[in-house]
């Protein structure tokens, strides 16, 4: 009974504490700081040459970022053929 | 594993067709269209996901081998890591072919309009060679978890005991 209490005391805090630091967000789709989507949207297409300009983002500006994600992948497929590869190989 | 009732795999015949197509243009629209090389990827991978299910791991050995889907996602990563490099005298995955006029090098439109596909790059590049990579590599994965979980099937003999 004593830690039900408890329990409901400290959600009621952390819950008190969620909804006052929701209070402080900005409304949503107006983001507070604008420079770098700014620089995008101008200058995507003529430095890029690509229409998309969230594929000239994934593919050129952080080009390193997708290379880790086709890693992980690459990675993925050597752990699951690690795991189901036959039995007899020692 | 059986094949499924002949309903499923004439359902699984005709839809996994519409399914590859469907992949093959996202990949090849990456750079005009919402999606790209991951995403047309999985959409191509689920063509041999319906297949497998559909068929059983019997035909599905008769058709394809496991090497092809190596080679391919092999390619795909040295190909993407290549057109990376290949810009290293500005910097890393600099974009080198964009408006040089030669393989997707054409100037691009600036403001709304239609798109042209050969346009953007090395990014184009780069959508084709993650899409090939991401269709062998899912691959890779159905036929080694069918392999793993159906010890029996075809699929999931063909390497055992070659070095002992």
């Amino acid at each position: 009974m004593k830690a039900r209490i408890f329990f409901l005391v400290a959600a009621l805090v952390v819950g008190g504490l969620l909804w006052g630091g929701l209070q402080s967000l900005h409304p949503f789709g107006i983001p507070n700081e604008t420079p770098m989507d700014d620089y995008f949207i101008t200058n995507a297409e003529g430095e890029a040459a690509a229409n998309n300009v969230v594929t000239s983002i994934v593919f050129d500006y952080r080009g390193f970022d997708t290379l880790g994600e086709g890693a992980v992948l690459f990675t993925a497929v050597i752990s699951v053929a690690a795991l189901f590869r036959k039995r007899g190989h020692n | 594993m059986n094949p499924l009732s002949v309903v499923a795999r004439t359902v699984c015949n005709l839809f996994a067709w519409f399914l590859a197509v469907f992949g093959i243009y996202v990949i090849i629209h990456g750079h005009l269209t919402p999606g790209g090389g991951f995403q047309g990827g999985a959409v191509v991978a689920t063509f041999m996901a319906f297949l497998l299910v559909a068929h059983g791991g019997k035909k599905m050995h008769s058709w394809v081998r496991k090497e092809i889907f190596t080679l391919m996602e092999c390619v795909g990563l040295t190909v993407f890591i290549t057109a990376g490099l290949l810009g290293m005298s500005k910097t890393f995955f600099f974009n080198f072919l964009a408006k040089s006029g030669g393989l997707f090098g054409a100037a691009v439109p600036i403001g709304p309009n239609a798109g042209a596909l050969n346009t953007s790059g090395t990014i184009a590049l780069m959508n084709l060679s993650v899409g090939l990579e991401v269709v062998g590599g899912l691959s890779m994965i159905l036929l080694y978890m069918f392999s793993g979980a159906h010890p029996e099937e075809p699929f999931g003999r063909e390497e055992a005991g070659h070095d002992r």
